[in-house]
């Protein structure tokens, strides 16, 4: 079977719906099979690679910030990049570059870049299949 | 002698898995231990919360694993139990899930559709989320 291109396009921000789970749930068995993925960050979902996120403790919980142990998106997007390589894929990761400047979160996970809609394009031009998650 | 509040809960499983809990349960939690008297009322398909025994695996990406993945019956429980925080569940929306009172954590309360707006009149604040 040839390698796969699939390219998706993310709206939802961090931390605010379920669309971003069900998003990653699908990019890393795209991964773990060694597809190429193209991933366009637009919108809300431009912080999902913001290296700035920390994780915190939750008092409600009763957890410290190691009991806790919140997600980031920030390290999932690195566990994206780190799993396709190890698998033969790669990962083009393009961060809306002016979604990221309105909102200020323009320093990104390493191995992802900023970029613009005519990205977008072209991914979907090269891609076997494109899955859009907008936001609703 | 905080104001008391009705909140109505009826958006459900919103970023449960990325903040490991309901924003509105945790935040009615945190501002109950900060002195507010909150009342809980479960709509729609917040009702879902109740049920016992759910749960759902961790998030994994590679070689990164989630290890507190959210139980939101645990979490009913904490306010009930813990938080001393009454928690209503609509009856109708219940039925309309074929959900049965057997299958939801002890302790919270069944209330009708037409039983809810005379509750209001026991509360100073109304909060619908």
């Amino acid at each position: 079977m040839s390698k796969k291109t699939l390219t998706i396009a993310l709206m939802d921000p961090p931390y605010e719906s379920e669309n971003l789970t069900t998003a990653f749930r699908i990019l890393d068995i795209a991964a773990r099979r060694g597809y190429d993925i193209n991933v366009f960050a637009y919108e809300g979902a431009s912080g999902l690679a913001f290296v700035r996120q920390m994780p915190h403790p939750n008092p409600v919980h009763g957890k410290d910030v190691a009991e806790e142990n919140h997600p980031t998106t920030k390290d999932q997007v690195a566990a994206l990049l780190a799993a396709a390589e190890q698998n033969g894929g790669k990962v083009d990761w393009v961060n809306c570059g002016m979604c990221v400047d309105e909102r200020g979160v323009n320093e990104f996970v390493p191995g992802t870049r900023r970029g613009s809609p005519a990205d977008f394009h072209a991914f979907a031009e090269a891609s076997d299949n494109v899955l859009v998650i907008p936001t609703k | 002698m905080a104001k008391k509040t009705l909140n109505i809960v009826e958006s459900a499983y919103r970023a449960v898995m990325e903040e490991q809990d309901d924003t509105i349960l945790w935040l009615l939690a945190a501002m109950q231990g900060a002195g507010a008297e909150h009342t809980v009322v479960l709509r729609g398909n917040a009702v879902n919360y109740a049920v016992a025994s759910q749960g759902v695996p961790g998030l994994t990406i590679g070689k990164w694993k989630q290890t507190q993945a959210p139980k939101m019956d645990r979490d009913v429980l904490d306010l009930i139990e813990k938080r001393k925080i009454p928690v209503y569940v609509i009856a109708e929306d219940l039925a309309d899930r074929g959900i049965e009172r057997s299958e939801l954590v002890p302790g919270v309360q069944l209330l009708s559709r037409m039983e809810l707006p005379g509750l209001f009149t026991e509360f100073a604040l109304v909060t619908h989320w």
